[in-house]
């Protein structure tokens, strides 16, 4: 599990940060994304995909979740 | 010395690498890249914030200097304690001149040194009455402090000293804040951890202790972040922010202050300047309070002018108006500026290597005086500096990631610059090469280079440095008068 954030980029799509390898990838893929369940499986733009579990979608962003990384991104 | 080709760059990669053994050999070229505009993720072609090699030649700092020198060390009404043996502080203290108001010594603190000294029995018997005794003493000698924090050299670390709990007694004690931070020196792989450590101090012990008090604020506020007023940089943000309408509420770090500090959480926008060092707390901002954050760039007029309308797009028209005022006032005198130095530096080429943000943010500058940057790389820089970079670096230039000394002295060979733009640990061995360096760190002594004031200054140094007469006299007389000769016959 680690420690990440969700944030609206400057483009329209969400960006996914990890702090502690200092990580910023946009997502490609949100696998819920409803007003009362978001979240699931996040597919980023760097190969590598993370899961977190689904919650009501957050009022406003950047917002900090526990996430469990699926796939590394190839490094 | 024409531009190479992508082809050319790879082959002076290659050739230049081909003197290591093949393990470091192959550890190194993930580390050095051919820039191509095209790569959206610098990942895929360059490596960055990896262990250094041992063996190699490189000019990184510590953990300790990140946060101490870089972060911490300006905030000028606190007493930063350099907690363990007194090297660390000493051979760095009042180095970076980072610039500040106050009477130093009774209000403000900046060029002191304050250390615990520890000897062979604080390392056996453990530092932590050493420290809240140094702490009493501070505050019986220097009682106009604002708040002490503790910057933890390796040693506490290694043995294990819970400067967290004198930390909070002492606290209670002489009611102001005492933070320890934990940036021992070899946490990381270079300074970067230690501002990443320095920035979630200051979330866990500074920023939220006023929240919730009254507070007179303007829709106008902002804060400057990353600026650490080298050589009075951020003064010069701060009068181009203050004549757009804005009102500074803060000043991280530099000529900064723990209560400016404290008031940063109340501000509507946060301007980023080293994204670097303060991307964490900025982040942290935008998570807690809802204060989006925007990199800029003041360097040379060009980036300025950009950076002006991107603030401004964040505010009313009234702000918005007044920008295109400053940026209408402020035209004729930087057109002379670039009418004076642009054709005596049109067409020479300069390599950078520095850390923080200047690798990529002066590269406009240099390009409005009509020079080219043919090389530039980061000491400590991450994944998402690169990123940045790419797109302000021509195609097919260098890009090169914690250097050695070897390699850059033969890039330099190569490549033959007519200007290096780096640090003290350089600036010797190029200049005796016959290529004039300017510090980028210290701005060699000069400064600001921040803002509409800056450049004009930026204009004259590159030009003092290039045009200086010194650098046609490496030839000495009787070599000179040898080969005159040769060619007379």
């Amino acid at each position: 599990m680690a420690n990440i954030m969700i944030q609206q980029g400057a483009s329209g799509g969400l960006v996914f940060y990890l702090p502690k390898r200092d990580l910023e990838a946009s997502i490609e893929s949100i696998e819920f994304d409803t007003p009362e369940k978001w979240g699931g499986e996040l597919k980023l733009d760097n190969g590598g995909t993370y899961f977190i579990d689904p919650i009501a979608k957050p009022a406003r962003l950047p917002i900090s979740l526990r996430a469990k990384r699926l796939g590394a991104a190839e490094d | 010395m024409t531009t190479l080709s992508r082809e050319e760059t790879d082959a002076l990669i290659a050739e230049v690498l081909e003197v290591y053994p093949e393990k470091a050999k192959k550890d190194r070229t993930k580390h050095l890249a051919v820039n191509d505009q095209t790569i959206e993720q610098s990942k895929k072609c360059i490596t960055s914030n990896r262990k250094s090699l041992p063996g190699v030649m490189t000019i990184r700092g510590c953990a300790y200097a990140g946060s101490k020198g870089v972060v911490w060390g300006p905030i000028k009404d606190m007493i930063h304690i350099s907690h363990g043996p007194v090297g660390c502080g000493q051979y760095s203290r009042a180095g970076r001149r980072n610039y500040y108001v106050g009477t130093t010594g009774v209000d403000t603190f900046g060029t002191m040194n304050f250390t615990s000294d520890f000897q062979e029995k604080d390392i056996v018997f453990g530092g932590d009455k050493k420290l809240a005794k140094l702490i009493e003493e501070i505050e019986e000698l220097f009682p106009l402090n604002k708040g002490i924090s503790v910057q933890s050299e390796c040693p506490i670390g290694l043995i294990g000293d819970d400067i967290e709990s004198v930390s909070k007694k002492a606290a209670k004690a002489i009611d102001k804040p005492v933070v320890p931070v934990r940036c021992e020196g070899f946490r990381g792989v270079s300074q970067s951890l230690g501002h990443h450590i320095a920035n979630d101090a200051i979330r866990d012990w500074v920023l939220d202790k006023r929240d919730g008090q009254p507070f007179e604020g303007t829709p106008y506020d902002v804060a400057i972040i990353g600026d650490y007023n080298i050589g009075g940089d951020a003064w010069a943000t701060r009068i181009i922010l203050e004549e757009m309408g804005l009102r500074v509420v803060s000043q991280w770090s530099g000529d900064g202050t723990i209560a400016e500090m404290m008031n940063s959480p109340r501000v509507k926008l946060n301007l980023l300047h080293c994204y670097r060092s303060m991307n964490y707390i900025s982040r942290h901002m935008e998570e807690k309070y809802g204060i989006p954050y925007i990199e800029y760039n003041f360097f040379g007029p060009t980036k300025i002018i950009e950076s002006l309308r991107k603030i401004a797009a964040f505010f009313d028209d009234s702000i918005k108006e007044k920008t295109e005022a400053v940026i209408a006032r402020y035209q004729p005198m930087m057109d002379a500026i670039i009418a004076k130095y642009r054709p005596r530096l049109e067409g020479k080429k300069v390599m950078l290597y520095v850390g923080g943000l200047r690798p990529r943010h002066v590269i406009g500058a240099y390009e409005d005086l009509g020079m080219e940057v043919i090389g530039t790389g980061y000491e400590f820089g991450h994944n998402d500096d690169y990123d940045r970079t790419i797109k302000e670096m021509g195609d097919a230039t260098l890009l090169y990631d914690d250097v050695t000394g070897f390699e850059l002295e033969e890039f330099v060979k190569k490549l033959k610059p007519d200007m290096v733009g780096s640090g003290i640990k350089e600036k010797y061995i190029f200049q005796k090469m016959g290529i004039p360096l300017r510090q980028m760190h210290s701005w060699d002594y000069s400064g600001p280079y921040h803002g509409y004031d800056g450049f004009a200054i930026f204009a004259r140094d590159m030009d003092i440095a290039l045009s200086s007469p010194v650098f046609g006299n490496l030839v000495p007389p009787w070599k000179k008068a040898a080969e005159e000769v040769k060619k007379a016959a």
